[in-house]
């Protein structure tokens, strides 16, 4: 039974599921938290904001698994849930760190902008998201990292993934598929790290040595 | 031009208000300056004009145009708006900042780029050099000279400047003060200078507005704001040394029109300059190359000092002391005091000498003038 799941055809087909989880999840959390921060960013919203960003607060202190089990009952198994509970959890360091861009972005630009005549459209596309995007590009980061990890988890509701590896291993005492699980799992954390880590920095060289 | 009729703001939490029933009227063409120590109301004055800041009460005109009636979009762009360095946007080059309004405006590409080079010429910076770095890659006072152009580039009449020297060293304020009067002359533009420094207020404005605790205390010119001072508050702002910061009132080139200038050359003979330095009773006299280019200056001390014959080349001081005919007396004097002589040349922009001024002339004016 080692030998079959350690098979390459297997191992291909646990990755692309990983990968295809924490892809769909962590996009969908891009598109969910991006726009929730700039909305909780704007002045207007100052109140829903912090509201908002409790009930997210919250939900990301439910473990990873508890929410797996709580949504299993209601979306059943398979890889729609897994999908839908990579996407919850990766909702908060995104929008928090959109949230933290944004309004760190520096107010006399901001303000020059806006003196200037820009409307509130085009300060927010062409000054404040490139300026907050390396902060954002941060969050994502850790998000998709954490997500790599959390995936593993996602064999429990069947829907694969090194997870799979991980806790047959564990179920049948065999080392080397557990290992082959673990090493999988956190090489691919390792490479979406570098790669979202190589954006970020591309980001942040615009500008750089900025003394405001 | 800008009338501010009974104009109050009251900020939310606040029960004082900012700014109290002010009355204002900035003409057409005039520098008004709004000083006062911090909180006194002044930049909210300012943002209120393009409505930065909304008034709680009392009514802004441009132009005879109520300013709420206006759309707050197109009227911005029509203001130019200088706030300290800061206000540079940090992921643009120089070009895209000063392109913004332009392209707000939606200018064609080329006219756009036709445009940075100019104003980037114009205050001073060569668009070669400058148009593709990063505001973090200038220094101070480049970046507010940058702040400058990209106010100007729609070419609005009216330009707001909040501070808009306020982080940089003396001497190169001096200088961007120079810069900035020398470019007013020339585009008349209506302008509202936020300042809390009262130098800067004599040295730059056509008419003083000063300001305490949200409301206006004296309006007038600077040079009757200096002499007829309206409360202690006011003289306290001012500050002692009066007859040495009317000398901020009056540029060099003003006194230097009537002047005769004579220069020498390397070559001439020493015996002409001893003879035109003595009828003239000026200190020194200065020395220019073929371009009529300032090279140096020979001191009337060290000229009689001179026993045996000698060179003009050889008495002849280099980096004289020097400024530039669009600054003022009192720029001059502190050169001279830095330098510790007592003449100072003044040069137009060719760096040709246009005059001179000694320290005696000096001592002469502020004699009369408090006389």
């Amino acid at each position: 039974m080692a030998a079959r799941l350690l098979s390459y055809e297997n191992i291909g087909l646990l990755t692309k599921q990983h990968i295809i989880m924490v892809l769909i999840s962590s996009i969908a959390a891009i598109l969910t938290a991006v726009p929730l921060g700039i909305l909780i960013s704007r002045e207007r919203f100052a109140r829903v904001g912090a509201i908002i960003e409790n009930i997210v607060n919250v939900a990301q202190t439910v473990p990873s698994i508890a929410i797996l089990a709580l949504f299993f009952t209601i979306l059943g198994l398979g890889f729609n849930t897994a999908v839908f509970a990579l996407w919850l959890y990766s909702l908060l360091p995104i929008l928090r760190n959109t949230y933290a861009g944004i309004t760190g972005v520096s107010k006399g630009v901001v303000e020059a902008a806006q003196g200037m005549g820009m409307p509130p459209l085009r300060i927010l596309t062409l000054i404040e998201l490139p300026l907050a995007s390396p902060v954002i590009i941060a969050g994502i980061r850790t998000a998709v990292v954490v997500n790599v990890g959390t995936a593993t988890l996602a064999t429990f509701v069947g829907a694969g993934g090194y997870g799979d590896l991980i806790v047959t291993g564990i179920a049948i005492q065999r080392l080397p598929l557990l290992l082959t699980g673990c090493i999988l799992s956190a090489l691919l954390a390792i490479i979406c790290d570098h790669i979202l880590a190589v954006v970020e920095k591309n980001r942040v060289v615009e500008y750089q040595e900025v003394k405001y | 031009m800008i009338h501010l009729n009974g104009v109050t703001k009251i900020y939310k939490n606040n029960e004082s208000p900012a700014v109290d029933n002010l009355d204002l009227h900035i003409t057409r063409g005039e520098t008004c300056i709004l000083v006062g120590p911090s909180g006194c109301g002044k930049t909210t004055t300012m943002k209120m004009i393009n409505r930065l800041v909304t008034p709680t009460q009392g009514t802004i005109l441009i132009n005879g145009q109520d300013n709420r009636e206006m759309n707050p979009v197109e009227m911005r762009q029509n203001i130019g708006y200088v706030i300290q360095e800061i206000g540079l946007f940090p992921h643009m080059t120089i070009a895209d900042n000063v392109a913004t309004v332009p392209r707000e405006k939606k200018w064609p590409e080329k006219k756009i780029q036709t445009r940075v080079d100019e104003l980037l010429h114009l205050v001073g910076l060569d668009p070669a050099e400058y148009r593709n770095r990063k505001p973090a890659s200038l220094s101070g006072g480049q970046r507010q000279r940058v702040g400058v152009a990209r106010a100007l580039a729609a070419d609005p009449d009216i330009l707001l400047m909040d501070e808009p020297f306020g982080a940089v060293d003396p001497i190169t304020r001096t200088h961007l003060q120079n810069q900035f009067l020398r470019l007013q002359e020339e585009l008349k533009k209506t302008v509202v200078f936020v300042t809390h420094d009262i130098d800067e207020a004599i040295k730059m404005g056509d008419t003083i507005a000063v300001m305490r605790e949200g409301h206006l205390i004296q309006l007038d010119s600077p040079d009757q704001i200096l002499s007829e001072p309206k409360d202690d508050f006011v003289s306290a702002l001012i500050g002692g040394n009066r007859a040495i910061k009317r000398l901020n009132l009056v540029k060099t080139r003003e006194v230097i029109d009537n002047m005769p200038i004579q220069t020498l050359r390397t070559n001439s003979p020493v015996d002409t300059a001893r003879k035109l330095l003595i009828t003239s009773q000026l200190p020194a006299m200065p020395v220019v190359d073929e371009n009529n280019r300032l090279i140096g200056v020979v001191q009337k001390h060290i000229l009689s000092a001179l026993k045996e014959q000698a060179e003009i080349a050889d008495i002849m001081e280099k980096n004289g002391c020097v400024v530039d005919k669009g600054a003022t007396l009192g720029d001059a004097l502190s050169t001279m005091l830095n330098y510790g002589e007592r003449y100072v040349i003044i040069v137009d922009e060719n760096y040709s000498p246009c005059g001179i001024i000694s320290f005696t002339y000096l001592l002469e004016l502020m004699k009369n003038d408090v006389a």
